[in-house]
């Protein structure tokens, strides 16, 4: 008896605090489905009536079809780039031999681990230098370079499961190091690759403040850069921002939660 | 001759992280050093040596020193409200509860929104005049407590924290629950034959055990609360006053709003060798495995 109401206890803080995790959106959504007026004058969770209009309105003021595009264009160069460039090394690291090869990979760990803060000043300076400011290209480089130090210690961990007799057979069927890679590893570290892919993801639709730094021209910055004064519209734009994210979140979800157990396992 | 050729092919398949890992890691972090000991606009190419005096001038700079003071603050909310609340729900959410699955995914959503959304959704809540907190108190017939919760110099901070902690909960839960489940089942059930109750078992077991997740967690939390950055900026952006400036929020506005750019790499020289300090704890732990 004890143990049933202790579980119902247990049950009601943890709804609770699913609650307060869920509100604020809840709330979110709701003023933006509110007419302007029904957003100063009352305070229902549920809107009178569906203004889907805002939504409409949003996009469309917020010039949307633009920023959103921007943002498929990075997030999906940001991720292919990490994905191409750290299975590559997190390969190299874990499976073949050359001069220095622990001191870079710390190198690279340390920079996993130690942060830089401000970093987005140098690296103003650099994209200027470089003549990239302003550009896409000056945007995704420095970002693909962010998120490699970590998708390399997740990839590298995982190479190094894999059995030795499997590149052994490979290499005796007369494949190189570079067929080895991407006949071999790069299939088998799939389910790595693919943590890897949501989290760089996530984190490239996100970010904020090097797109502040590097872009001056509007048409080229993504969507985190948008806003409104109006309420009901600056939710709506929200909305139309957080949504990609929440889908491939509820999509690939166990696959967030396992990685993040092995990182700090590592 | 061969094994040469061999090591150099090897060595290209590192070259192009490697090369990304100089221009934009190694490099911004040299160019940062070396800008601190100089006077520039960041634009036009005058460039005075200054030595040591952006360091000193730091020193002396009230709202350098108060976006400081205001990063401890938020570090220590976060690391004892914060993560109090998120190991609470972790060593719930073990307990082989029904629907463990569905917490542990609506626990980690605030985690994965950005912090401008996250930002402008408290604002939003925050609102003196629409918002829904000021709103609730009002339903509670609790009035009395209705302010502006952003632009009161006395509540300011304590609601940029409260919004960075709701987002950052889920994270700690996260690595908790992970470093929980590593702790062998074996053990619970032996003590369970030796007569442990679930405190003793809590005591002796859990915590112990979790002392290690415990200060990497930590850690990642002071961090995380003396780099805090977007959420601010919609939030505040550091006002009222410098009520609720930030350390990288000053570094952000020394260079790109003051034009200083010498003094805000040395801002980030001071604050990288404190949080290097930090990092360095939490590397001997990593290593210690």
């Amino acid at each position: 008896m004890k143990v049933k109401l202790n579980r119902i206890f247990i049950h009601l803080f943890l709804i609770s605090y699913a609650i307060t995790c869920l509100f604020p959106l809840v709330w979110m959504i709701s003023t933006s489905l509110k007419t302007t007026s029904e957003v100063y004058l009352n305070r229902n969770l549920i809107p009178k009536s569906l203004n889907f209009e805002n939504y409409i309105k949003a996009w469309t003021e917020g010039n949307f079809s633009i920023y959103f595009t921007n943002s498929i264009i990075y997030t999906i160069s940001i991720v292919v780039g990490i994905v191409i460039v750290s299975t590559l090394a997190a390969y190299a690291f874990a499976k073949l031999n050359f001069p220095f090869k622990n001191i870079i990979y710390y190198a690279f760990l340390m920079m996993m681990l130690i942060p830089i803060p401000g970093a987005f000043v140098p690296l103003y300076v650099l994209l200027v230098k470089l003549g990239i400011q302003n550009t896409r290209i000056g945007y995704i480089l420095p970002m693909i370079n962010s998120g490699l130090s970590v998708s390399i210690f997740i990839l590298k961990e995982f190479f190094e499961q894999i059995p030795k007799e499997l590149e052994e057979s490979a290499v005796i069927d007369g494949c190189n190091k570079f067929q080895l890679y991407y006949k071999i590893m790069f299939p088998l570290a799939l389910p790595a690759i693919s943590t890897i892919v949501i989290f760089n993801a996530l984190s490239a639709w996100n970010e904020y403040i090097l797109a502040a730094v590097n872009f001056t021209d509007p048409n080229k910055m993504p969507v985190q850069q948008q806003y409104f004064t109006r309420y009901e519209l600056l939710m709506a734009a929200t909305t139309i921002i957080t949504l990609p994210i929440i889908i491939l979140y509820l999509s690939m979800q166990r696959y967030i939660v396992k990685s993040i157990s092995g990182a700090v396992k590592g | 001759m061969r094994k040469i050729g061999d090591q150099i092919g090897s060595f290209l398949f590192v070259l192009p992280a490697l090369a990304f890992f100089v221009t934009f890691s190694i490099y911004p972090l040299f160019k940062t050093f070396q800008l601190s000991f100089f006077q520039w606009d960041g634009m036009t190419k005058n460039m005075t040596f200054v030595g040591f005096q952006n360091y000193i001038n730091a020193f002396r700079d009230f709202i350098w020193l108060k976006s400081l003071k205001n990063g401890v603050y938020l570090a220590i909310l976060a690391l004892i409200i914060m993560n109090s609340i998120a190991f609470i729900l972790a060593v719930l959410v073990n307990l082989r509860i029904r629907c463990s699955k569905f917490y542990r995914v609506v626990f980690y959503i605030p985690p994965i929104l950005s912090g401008i959304v996250v930002g402008f959704i408290w604002k939003w809540i925050y609102d003196p005049n629409y918002g829904i907190l000021n709103g609730i108190l009002d339903i509670l017939h609790l009035s009395q407590f209705k302010r502006a919760w952003l632009s009161d110099i006395h509540t300011a901070l304590i609601s940029v924290s409260i919004a960075s902690m709701w987002q950052g909960v889920g994270g700690s839960f996260i690595l908790f629950l992970a470093g929980l489940q590593g702790i062998p089942e074996e053990l619970y059930e032996a003590s369970i034959v030796d007569g442990a109750s679930f405190w003793q078992q809590f005591f002796y077991i859990t915590i112990p055990l979790m002392s290690r997740t415990l200060m990497i967690v930590s850690i990642l939390t002071i961090l995380g609360a003396m780099q805090l950055l977007t959420i601010v900026i919609p939030l505040t952006n550091g006002g009222p006053g410098f009520e609720t400036e930030v350390p990288a929020l000053r570094i952000y506005k020394e260079a790109f709003s003051n034009y200083r750019f010498g003094y805000a790499t040395a801002l980030s020289v001071l604050l990288g060798i404190m949080l290097f300090i930090i990092s360095i704890i939490q590397i001997k732990l990593r290593r210690t495995d």
